[in-house]
């Protein structure tokens, strides 16, 4: 593989990539949230 | 009598003897990285070390490189493994707080763009003529991340270890200087006086704090399975902070672990500027650009917040863009005195922080992207 072509495959998969990956997790944050929501103390003490 | 007096004399001298210039420059340039953490306060854990390595190195004959030396067996054993660095990343996880992140999630993607100047990067060290993996050493001063740049470089290319670390510590301490220009040029005044205010942030519960670790480290790890000693050392450490049942491992993670790690670590990277090894243009040019890279993090992450700012209506401050690089929390203060100088009534802190987490995890992420592609192209091994 020549220099630029490995140059320019790294650099639009790796810009791509990261942007891609950490915007799924962001999504996988928003679903943890969503899957573990907070709960105030309050709330909790007037189950109890 | 006579001739044994004179021998044993000579043996005295021997180090004065083989005292050649080179060893007097990199003197000097150790003696200035001592100065530099002593005196000015750049980044001291890791300069003091650095320094007093890369003065141990140059004394003629001490041979603490050598086959037998006391710093080889450390460099063997922690650098060439890359295991320091990951040391390293356990208590950087077990120090950080992810909250911010947690709360503001989309704010993530400032830390995506905060790394692209490690991939311009790399094609300018291509265009300067860098082999293929020393360009890749080279660009991973952007990541803006000492730890990650020691890791990749120790990998790729051991003999650029030396230039790598010391670039890429000195402009971490410099981007209190290197940023603000940067973020004055790319931005109109009204835009640096946007006000975010106090966002909405929902409170986050102790079960997603524990689980984000471990969720992160099984998705990016599975995406990109090179980077997993990055992604899992850093999580892990996040994880003996957050779980709140192993206190005891998360302090001596983020104390005597990084302590003693950063001691060894600091004196390897300084083990490796030996004159001959260090006294070459290819280091002026890492030097150079290694600030490129950083200052083009810095461009990016603020067009991306002049991006982001357009697509919400100019509800974010594009100055916070700028704390999308990984120098923690750094880079967020410098976000918040620049949001001041524009509008006192701005705190932008809170939100640079939000980004200053991204681009701790952009960074690893970035680096564990670029192992990965790297070994689907076939440039590195399984």
């Amino acid at each position: 593989m020549d220099t630029w072509t490995f140059g320019w495959t790294l650099a639009l998969i790796g810009m791509g990539g990261t942007m891609l990956v950490l915007w799924l997790l962001s999504l996988l944050i928003l679903l943890i949230r969503k899957i573990f929501p907070y709960q105030h103390p309050e709330a909790n003490v007037k189950k109890g | 009598m006579e001739s044994a007096l004179a021998s044993g004399l000579q043996g005295l001298f021997l180090g004065v003897a083989n005292l050649g210039l080179g060893h007097v420059v990199m003197l000097v340039i150790g003696s200035l990285l001592l100065y530099l953490g002593i005196n000015k306060g750049y980044e001291p854990l890791l300069l003091v070390p650095i320094g007093f390595g890369a003065i141990l190195v140059n004394i003629p004959l001490a041979d603490v490189m050598g086959k037998e030396g006391f710093l080889r067996f450390f460099y063997d054993v922690g650098v060439l493994t890359e295991v320091f660095p990951l040391l390293i990343f356990i208590g950087i996880g077990a120090m950080t707080d992810f909250q911010p992140l947690l709360e503001n999630p989309k704010i993530i993607l400032l830390g995506a763009a905060g790394q692209f100047g490690i991939f311009l990067t790399l094609l300018l060290a291509l265009a300067l003529g860098f082999e293929k993996l020393d360009a890749v050493a080279v660009a991973i001063i952007g990541a803006c991340d000492g730890p990650t740049a020691i890791y990749v470089s120790s990998k790729f290319a051991p003999h650029m270890l030396g230039a790598v670390s010391v670039a890429a510590y000195s402009y971490m301490s410099l981007v209190p200087l290197i940023q603000p220009p940067i973020m004055r040029a790319l931005t109109s005044e009204k835009e640096r006086q946007i006000i975010m205010g106090a966002a909405k942030r929902e409170p986050i519960s102790k079960t997603t704090k524990i689980v984000f670790p471990i969720v992160v480290t099984i998705f990016a790890s599975i995406l990109a399975p090179k980077g997993a000693p990055l992604i899992g050392t850093v999580m892990l450490g996040n994880l003996l902070r957050e779980s709140g049942v192993v206190d005891r491992l998360k302090n001596a993670a983020e104390n005597e672990i990084t302590n003693i790690v950063t001691l060894l670590l600091g004196l390897c990277i300084g083990a490796t500027m030996e004159a001959n090894n260090f006294l070459r243009a290819e280091t002026l040019l890492i030097l150079g650009l290694g600030f490129i890279a950083i200052s083009l993090d810095t461009a990016v992450g603020v067009l991306f917040g002049k991006l982001m700012c357009a697509l919400t209506g100019g509800k974010i401050n594009p100055l916070i863009g700028a704390a999308g690089i990984s120098a923690f929390p750094m880079s967020a203060r410098v976000v918040q005195v620049e949001g001041q100088k524009y509008n006192k009534k701005n705190y932008l802190l809170m939100h640079a922080m939000s980004a200053n987490a991204g681009g701790q995890i952009g960074s690893v992420i970035a680096a564990a992207v670029m192992l990965s592609v790297l070994q689907g192209m076939g440039i590195i091994g399984g």
